[in-house]
This record gives structure tokens, C-alpha cells and sequence, in this order.
């Protein structure tokens, strides 16, 4: 683990447990950084379906593959990102969950759930390997209402 | 916490109770397990109570509709009760609201069901 004034990264191996602990960690910071309630299900959901990504579709639970993942927080903001090395993710090749003919497949909404809730997704392929960045920012009433 | 359900039987219909988590893994393997569960016995008019549903990700929300197609596939029906406001609001970004039948009165919804 390396950490750094608002900074905190760890190295993970490809299983459901370390998929429970980036959950438990974002959720973690995000309270401390100030997020309602509302946000907090969003910001945890978001992280949660990254890392099943990482782990599950990109290291394919491959134990000598690892993900990493990075904590950036500051009064108001948070950003997650998860990179995996598997063999990389294009966005254009993510189906529209949303389409007639894919409401009834049972996989598939993880990215666009991700969009949803964050403010900011970033998603770079690195040949191999895939790295997701996710922003979430306190909204002003939130911040107006810690200050009180 | 991992998914808890029991079952129990209203009026010829299977009513599933389900408290916890509905993710990848346990949980949604808890539910796949049951659903099987209860159409090898026989029972095809299930309605999922997810009151005590606290969180689903969306291999859970896969669960759901996999569920909901087995049912179907075995000429049953499958509906669901009593949504947080959470799962609720999932269902309606993912466009399932409208594909699944939900209820928020138990009695109301064994009654809706074809005799």
C-alpha cells in the first residue's frame, strides 16, 4: 500500500474479496469526504462494478494478474481508478443496454451503470490491460450543508 | 451481509422473501439456487419481496431477469414487491421497470395473479 497526503493505492489480486474491499474503501473515503447518502449508493456501485470488471471480464480471476487501484480525494471530489491487465476493453464494443433486443440479457449494464452515476468516466485501453478513472464532486448543496 | 430468503405459500402462490445483498457471487447465486428451487417443485406464480433488499449490483439485476425469464419459459409468472428506493430507481435507469411487474401491496399482488 502507498499512501500520500490524499492519495491511497493498493495492488490487489483477481477475486471477489478484493472486489469487496475497493467497495468498502471507496465508501469509506466517500463518507469522509462528504457525499449524501444518495451518492454514497452511486459512488460504491460505481467503484463495485469497475472492479467486478477488472477482476471478472478483464484478469478473467487469473491469479497471476493483479488489479490496481488509486484513491484521489480532496475536500470536494473523488476520483477511483481501477487498471486491470487483461486484454483491454473498447467502449464501442459495449452493447446499448438500453436497446429493445438487450433488456432481457443478464449482463451487460456495468459500464452504463457506471456512467450514470458518476460525473466523470474516463476509460483508456493500454494494450493489454484496461484503466478506468471514475469523478464524483460534491454538489453544492451537500457542501453547504456540511459547512452548517 | 450475503442474500437470506425463505418461502412461503399465499393463497397458490410462492411468496420469496429476500433480505441483503443480490451481487456477484453468494448472493446471486442464492437466488439463482431458489428460482430453480421452486419451479422443480412445481411452483410457477412466484412474487419476489425484496423489501429487505438492501443493495443489488448488476450481475444481481441480471439475476432478476434471468429469474424472470426461466419463470416465463416454464409458462408461469414472476413478480416483484415492495422495492427500495434504490432497487427501484435501478430498475428504472435500466429500462426493466417496465418489463417486470412491480407491486408495492402484498395482498394486491396475490390477487393479481391468473387463477
Amino acid at each position: 500500500m502507498v499512501t500520500m497526503a490524499n492519495r491511497v493505492a493498493y495492488t490487489l489480486d483477481s477475486t471477489l474479496d478484493s472486489v469487496n474491499k475497493v467497495e468498502q474503501t471507496a465508501e469509506q473515503l466517500a463518507v469522509k469526504v462528504g457525499f449524501s447518502e444518495d451518492d454514497l449508493h452511486k459512488i460504491t456501485m460505481s467503484v463495485r462494478e469497475a472492479a467486478v470488471n477488472a477482476v471478472l471480464h478483464g484478469n478473467a480471476y487469473d491469479p497471476s494478474k493483479k488489479i490496481m487501484v488509486a484513491y484521489e480525494s480532496s475536500p470536494n471530489t473523488l476520483a477511483i481508478t481501477i487498471t486491470d491487465e487483461g486484454k483491454g476493453l473498447s467502449e464501442d464494443e459495449v452493447p446499448d443496454p438500453l436497446a429493445e433486443e438487450n433488456l432481457l440479457k443478464t449482463s451487460g449494464r456495468g459500464i452504463f451503470l457506471i456512467k450514470s452515476f458518476m460525473d466523470e468516466v474516463r476509460i483508456r485501453d493500454l494494450h493489454p490491460g484496461t484503466e478506468i478513472t471514475l469523478v464524483k464532486h460534491v454538489h453544492s448543496s451537500e457542501t453547504d450543508a456540511k459547512e452548517q | 451481509m450475503s442474500l437470506k430468503s425463505s418461502t412461503r405459500s399465499v393463497e397458490g402462490i410462492t411468496v420469496l422473501d429476500l433480505s441483503g445483498r443480490i451481487t456477484l457471487g453468494e448472493g446471486s447465486v442464492v437466488l439463482r439456487d431458489t428460482i430453480r428451487e421452486i419451479l422443480g417443485k412445481g411452483e410457477k406464480k412466484i412474487l419476489l419481496n425484496l423489501g429487505d433488499v438492501t443493495y443489488i449490483d448488476s450481475s444481481g439485476i441480471g439475476e432478476l431477469v434471468s429469474a424472470f425469464t426461466a419463470v416465463r419459459k416454464e409458462g408461469g409468472d414472476l413478480k416483484l414487491l415492495n422495492l427500495t428506493k434504490k432497487v427501484h430507481d435501478l430498475l428504472q435507469i435500466t429500462k426493466l421497470y417496465t418489463v417486470f411487474d412491480v407491486k408495492d401491496d402484498e395482498t394486491a399482488a396475490i390477487s393479481s395473479y391468473a387463477k
